[in-house]
Formats: structure tokens, C-alpha cells, sequence
């Protein structure tokens, strides 16, 4: 055992080493001589508060980034930093500037550097970002409301007309079903690529969502058939009302945000939008019960399950949304929908082959391409 | 209107905090506390945001005069006048040492700016010589690409400081030579290529050719314009170089400035004695925007357009204009006015919140 890891251990040393002399000796900074160091900055956040503009930044950079000026709108503006100093790579800090902004106004924020590099940010539209009260906290629990639990509900009250179905009829429903999360998941993993488009470089943010949308999908594949069953029915009912909960809480979040920063218009309308388009994912939760008599507490669970993260997601969203929660949220959700959608595909298959035997018919396809359309269709109100 | 009602109310609540107080009775309350604000910010800008309303327009932070090695209060009055001798016609002999320097320099508050200089300042020496004087500039070239002086002025060709005639390369030099005429308010600057890079990197300096009284027995003007004669002591004259710094590169600039640093005036603003009357020579080297400005606030003057005659070519402006490299002498007085601030800067508003602000403290006697 001890003779087998002297090589392993000499390996380690030997990068150690190496490492250690292109840090120490810097034999190949002739390579880069001259060339200034890379400075990179990051807007994460905004707030426009009563009395000026808070700005919250990241260095992204190989080099630390000191932020000597700051103009608003083409002006200089004096402005406090916290903590004050150089910002070190992925570093981040506060700024605040008492700039008198406008309501309904976009305002171009220009920081400069103390090598004199700049770095732009606009703030599309300035609304006030909302205050932490019970009040502000109602509506935007409500948005989550509207957006979540309810169109869950209402879903799922279409159980006892599934129930009613065929053989047929229900291979074509979970077809259907399937549609609905194909799509749930191009739009979420879509969401998950925006958000990371918006961290560091030195994240590798795209990176990220791939594999941990994988490895969420796995984890949550190998949760499902521990102690070697296979989820169906009920606990694929679970399992969709989790995926569709987790996509609801980036829902939520994405929905906060763009309200709370004046991205979107027409919030009554946008959120009647999101509770038409979230109809027909309690629906897809319904599916797999077709076959079970669950009982009310148990539909009202996973109601609460799929609906509530909503509420959460669009209090997160309007008061502390960054990219980097923001990413992970959907790249949990992408994860979630992928497993649920192997195992709801992997079911439909067993289903069919056992009951008929024939396998995959034009009726699953009509079912997918129909979920597929009704959610593209429903979501036509939900741009933000 | 509820925008400017805020702003203003920025500005006073930070006025009504202040602990340090410009000394200036009688000054304009609004704008004393609007700088009484700003000092403030300097003294502590790291203050928590709590008190964050205390803060104002303009750059953050001081700028390091002493490191700079050139201070934009001193350069308003600091004329090089060159070594004169007699040759042996009787000419009066004039010359000067200049030298190209690389140097990075503080042109804002914090921010770095890798200068090329005459004499490792932005703007380079002011060089005063008088009509007929035979000028003769020695310059070398201690930067890192080659370099001119171009000179506005009469000359020939071969002395003509661009690419082919009078250019030095690194490490070489040159002497110009030639007559100084006409008299007026002039500039140099490099002419070496790419040309817009060897100006805006800071090659530009003010070179004014005084006329000789002699000349032009009919004009007092030509005695009080002389440098050096009792009518000229009377006036307070100020060097002004409307300059801009555009620090990323991407030929717009960042910042605006008379004489290099922004808001340096507004900060700290000129004493002029109100008994006195007020010269500026005023040059224009901002390169990108084609033109730029100077309005002064409660007052209007008569401008020499590039100071070549004794007669004002504009009476009773308030505000003029100039394209790059165009320049002019400016002649006003406070005698009647009330002692206070009196603001001067570009009316392009945009140059003005980028820098380009400043203030005369108008009183009595200098200090």
C-alpha cells in the first residue's frame, strides 16, 4: 500500500514545485512585459433608493481593479465606496452616489478606473426599488400567488377528467405532460445561460449550468430509485411537483426582478400572463395520478410544492436578486425538469408495452407536440 | 420641478453639515455651499453612506500636485520667459530648453495617465517672447517615439516642426529657430504621426508673443500687454489651456479641464483682486470635439481672437467659442461688482460636469 503511493505523492510535490517556481521566479512575465493587467467589472446590482443610486460590483479581473471616478449621465459625481480600497479578483463592494435620478428615467453609469479604464452600466429604466414593508412584501407575495400555487391548484382540478380517460387517452395526457416540461426545460436552462452570461468570466458560468444541471439531474435520478424502485404514480406526481416547484421559484425570482427594476410594464398583465401559461403544469402534476386516489392533503402538498417557491423566488427577486443565486436557482430547476422528464418518458414506455404492447404511437407524439404548443402559446403574455 | 428641488436639496443639507467653511464673506451662498460640501467629501471620502447626502457633484478625491510635479494654480501665472542676450546686430536673443519627457501623470483625482510631456508637464512650459525677438527653441527628445514642436507662428519650412522638418527621433535634438511674430496669443504642439495621439497624450504648451510698444506707438494696449512693464503689473493675467484626456482610448474623452486637472478651480477657486483688471490667454488644444468654450458667470469681456490686435475683434460676450488650436485673449474687470465666486466654464454643459468648472474669488487685494 505505502509503495504504491510514493509515485502519486511524488507527482503532487513535483506540481507543487512547479507552481510554486512560476510563482516565485516568474520565468515568463518577459511574455506579458508591458502589457497592462486586465481590469474587469461587473454590475451585479442596482438600487434606486430615495436619496442617490447603490451600485453593487465585482472585480473579474486578473488584475485588482481600483474605481478612481464615477460619472452619472456624463457627469462626475462624488460617491462612497464599501470597503474602501481595490477591488481583488471576484472581490465586491458597495457604491453609492447621491445623484438625484428620475422616475421613469434611464441613467448611464460610467466607472472609471485608476488606469483610467472605463466600464459602463445603464439602468434601462429608474424605478425606486421597493422598501422592505409588510405592504411591499404583501404584493410581491401575491405576484408569487398569482404566478404559483394558483395555477398549480387550478391544474389540478383537472384530475377527475383525466381520470376518465382511456388507455389511450392517458398515454396521450403523458405525452402531453412531457411537452409541457420539454418545454419547461429549454426555457429554464435558456434562463439558467442568461443569468450566467451575467457572472464573472472567471466563473465560467456556462460551464457551471451544464454540469450542474447534470449532476442535480443525476442526483435527484439516483434519489428517486433508491432502494430500487422505480418512481411512478404518486411519487412521479412528487417528483414533477418538485421539478415544476423549483422552476417556479426562477419564475418567481426572474418575475420580482424585472418588476422591482422597472424592466417589465403592465405587471397586472404580465402576472395574468404567468398564471394562464402555469395552468397547465398542475396538470402535469395531475397526470400520473390518473390511476391512484390521492387523498386532498395530498394534492394540496403538492399544490404547495410546486406554487409556493413562487412566492419566494419573487420576494428574492425584488429585494436581493444577483446573478449568481439567480443562475443557480434555474440550474436547479433545468435539473429537476430533466430528471422528471427521463422518468415520466421512462414510465409512459413501460405503461404502454405492458398494457398494449405497441409501443409509441402517433397519439404521443400529437400529446408532446401538443404540450410543446400550449405552453409556446400560453407564454406569449409572459415576455418580460 | 421635483428633480431640481431634490438636487438643490442635496446640496444644502450637505451645506448646512459642513464643518469647514471657505473664508470668503459675502460670497455666493448658494455656490459657497455647494464647495463647502465638496471640501468635505475630500476630507472623508470614505464617509458611511448614512451621511451619503452630504456628498456633491464632481470628482472624488485630491490630486498629488507634489508627485505631478506641476501645480494648475501655479501654472496660471508661471511664464517662462527664456534666457535673453544681445546679439551682436543688437537683436534680442531668446531661447529656451525643452525637453520630451514619457510620464504618467494624475490627471483626475486617482486616475493614471500615461503622459508624453514637454518638461514633464501637461500643458508644457508657457513660453513668452516678444514681437521681433529671434527665438530659439533647444529640444530634445528623451521619450520613447519621435517628436516635434510645431509652432503657430510666422516661419519658414524647414522650421516648421512636422515630419520631414525638424522632427527628432528618441534620444536626438533640434533647434528651432525663428523670428517671433506676429504678436498674440499662440500655441505649440507636436506634429509627429500618428498626430491626434501626439496631442492628446499631452504635447501642447502656449507660446505668447507680446508686442513691442515700439511698434505700435498709437495703442497703450501694446505697453500693458508687455511683459514685465508697469502697465502690464497692473493686470492679473492667467494662462488657461482648455484641455480633455480621454483615458480609455476610445477617442472620446473622460475628462475635461483648464490646464489638466478637472474641477481643480471650482475646488479651489482663483483669487482675483476685484481693484484690478483680468488678461487671460486663452487656448483650446481639446482634441475629438471640435470645439469648446469658456462663459463667464455675471460678467462679459472683450476677446482678441488669437490676441494678433490691439482692438478687440468681439466686444461685450459673455461666452466664446473655439475650434481646436484656435486661441484668444480675454479682458475683463470686477471693479463694480460684490466680492464672491464667480463661476467660469465651458458652456458645452457636457465638458462642464466632466471637468471643465471653475471660479474666480473675486475680493479685495489677492491673497
Amino acid at each position: 500500500m505505502i509503495r504504491s503511493l510514493w509515485a502519486p505523492a511524488a507527482g503532487l510535490l513535483l506540481t507543487l514545485a512547479l507552481v510554486g517556481f512560476f510563482l516565485v521566479v516568474r520565468p515568463l512575465d518577459r511574455l506579458t512585459e508591458g502589457v497592462p493587467p486586465r481590469e474587469a467589472l461587473v454590475v451585479e446590482a442596482s438600487r434606486l433608493r430615495p436619496d442617490g443610486i447603490e451600485l453593487v460590483l465585482r472585480a473579474d479581473g486578473a488584475a485588482p481593479v481600483r474605481i478612481a471616478q464615477v460619472q452619472v449621465d456624463g457627469a462626475y459625481w462624488r460617491f462612497v465606496q464599501e470597503p474602501p480600497g481595490a477591488l481583488a479578483r471576484l472581490g465586491t463592494v458597495r457604491l453609492f452616489l447621491p445623484y438625484p435620478w428620475q422616475q421613469g428615467a434611464t441613467h448611464h453609469l460610467r466607472l472609471v478606473s485608476a488606469t483610467g479604464a472605463t466600464f459602463d452600466h445603464t439602468i434601462e429604466v429608474a424605478i425606486a426599488t421597493p422598501p422592505l414593508t409588510a405592504a411591499t412584501l404583501g404584493l410581491y407575495g401575491l405576484v408569487g400567488l398569482a404566478i404559483g400555487v394558483v395555477p398549480v391548484a387550478i391544474g389540478l382540478l383537472g384530475w377527475p377528467l383525466l381520470r376518465r380517460l382511456s388507455q389511450d387517452g392517458l398515454g396521450f395526457v403523458l405525452s402531453l405532460t412531457l411537452g409541457l416540461l420539454a418545454f419547461l426545460f429549454l426555457d429554464t436552462f435558456a434562463e439558467a445561460l442568461a443569468a450566467a452570461a451575467r457572472l464573472p468570466a472567471a466563473l465560467r458560468g456556462e460551464a457551471v449550468v451544464w454540469l450542474a444541471t447534470l449532476l442535480v439531474a443525476l442526483a435527484l435520478f439516483a434519489s428517486g430509485r433508491r432502494g430500487g424502485t422505480v418512481p411512478e404514480a404518486a411519487s412521479l406526481a412528487f417528483f414533477v411537483a418538485l421539478g415544476i416547484g423549483l422552476h417556479n421559484l426562477g419564475e418567481g425570482l426572474a418575475v420580482g426582478a424585472a418588476l422591482a427594476t422597472g424592466e417589465a410594464a403592465l405587471a397586472s398583465f404580465l402576472v395574468a400572463g404567468f398564471t394562464l401559461h402555469n395552468v397547465s403544469e398542475g396538470l402535469g402534476i395531475a397526470a400520473p395520478l390518473v390511476r391512484e386516489r390521492p387523498s386532498f392533503a395530498f394534492f394540496s402538498g403538492l399544490a404547495l410544492l410546486a406554487g409556493l417557491p413562487a412566492i419566494v423566488g419573487s420576494w428574492a427577486g425584488a429585494f436581493v436578486a444577483t446573478p449568481l443565486p439567480v443562475t443557480l436557482c434555474f440550474v436547479a430547476a433545468a435539473g429537476a425538469i430533466l430528471q422528471v422528464m427521463v422518468e415520466l418518458a421512462a414510465w409512459l414506455v413501460r405503461s404502454e408495452t405492458s398494457t398494449s404492447g405497441a409501443g409509441l404511437r402517433l397519439a404521443h407524439l400529437a400529446g408532446f407536440a401538443l404540450g410543446l404548443a400550449v405552453m409556446y402559446a400560453t407564454g406569449l403574455w409572459t415576455a418580460v | 420641478m421635483p428633480i431640481e428641488e431634490r438636487s438643490r436639496a442635496v446640496r444644502l443639507q450637505g451645506g448646512l453639515r459642513r464643518r469647514r467653511f471657505l473664508g470668503l464673506g459675502g460670497a455666493s451662498a448658494g455656490l459657497s455651499l455647494w464647495l463647502a460640501s465638496t471640501e468635505q467629501v475630500g476630507a472623508a471620502p470614505q464617509r458611511h453612506s448614512a451621511h451619503a447626502h452630504e456628498l456633491a457633484f464632481g470628482t472624488r478625491g485630491s490630486v498629488d500636485h507634489a508627485a505631478n510635479g506641476f501645480d494648475p494654480h501655479a501654472m496660471l501665472t508661471d511664464f517662462d520667459t527664456g534666457s535673453v542676450s544681445r546679439r551682436g546686430d543688437g537683436r534680442r536673443l531668446r531661447e529656451f530648453t525643452i525637453t520630451a519627457i514619457d510620464r504618467a501623470i494624475e490627471i483626475a483625482p486617482g486616475v493614471a495617465f500615461e503622459a508624453w510631456t514637454y518638461n514633464g508637464r501637461v500643458p508644457g512650459p508657457t513660453l513668452r517672447a516678444t514681437e521681433g525677438d529671434l527665438v530659439r527653441i533647444h529640444f530634445a527628445n528623451a521619450g520613447s517615439m519621435p517628436h516635434t514642436m510645431h509652432f503657430h507662428g510666422i516661419h519658414h519650412a524647414r522650421m516648421d516642426g512636422v515630419p520631414g522638418a525638424g522632427e527628432v527621433m528618441p534620444g536626438e535634438t533640434f533647434v528651432y529657430e525663428f523670428e517671433a511674430k506676429p504678436f498674440g496669443c499662440h500655441l505649440y504642439h507636436c506634429h509627429s504621426l500618428p498626430l491626434k495621439r501626439h496631442l492628446h497624450r499631452g504635447l501642447y504648451g502656449v507660446f505668447i508673443v507680446d508686442p513691442d510698444p515700439a511698434r505700435h506707438p498709437s495703442h497703450a494696449a501694446a505697453r500693458s500687454r508687455l511683459f514685465g512693464s508697469p502697465e502690464n503689473a497692473e493686470w492679473q493675467e492667467f494662462v488657461m489651456v482648455m484641455n480633455a484626456f480621454d483615458t480609455d482610448f476610445d477617442e472620446e474623452n473622460e475628462f475635461y479641464a483648464v490646464n489638466t486637472i478637472p474641477f481643480a478651480y471650482m475646488d479651489k477657486p482663483i483669487p482675483v483682486d476685484r481693484s484690478r483688471p483680468v488678461r487671460v490667454y486663452l487656448v483650446n488644444v481639446t482634441e475629438f470635439d471640435p470645439i469648446n468654450s469658456f462663459h463667464l458667470h455675471g460678467n462679459f469681456f472683450d476677446y482678441y481672437d488669437h490676441g494678433t490686435t490691439l482692438e478687440p475683434t468681439l466686444r461685450t460676450v459673455d461666452t466664446v467659442m473655439q475650434c481646436q488650436a484656435q486661441r484668444g485673449i480675454l479682458e475683463f474687470h470686477f471693479r463694480e461688482h460684490e466680492p464672491g465666486l464667480y463661476m467660469f466654464h465651458a458652456h458645452q454643459s457636457e465638458f462642464a460636469e466632466l471637468g471643465w468648472m471653475s471660479a474666480f474669488a473675486v475680493g479685495d487685494g489677492t491673497s
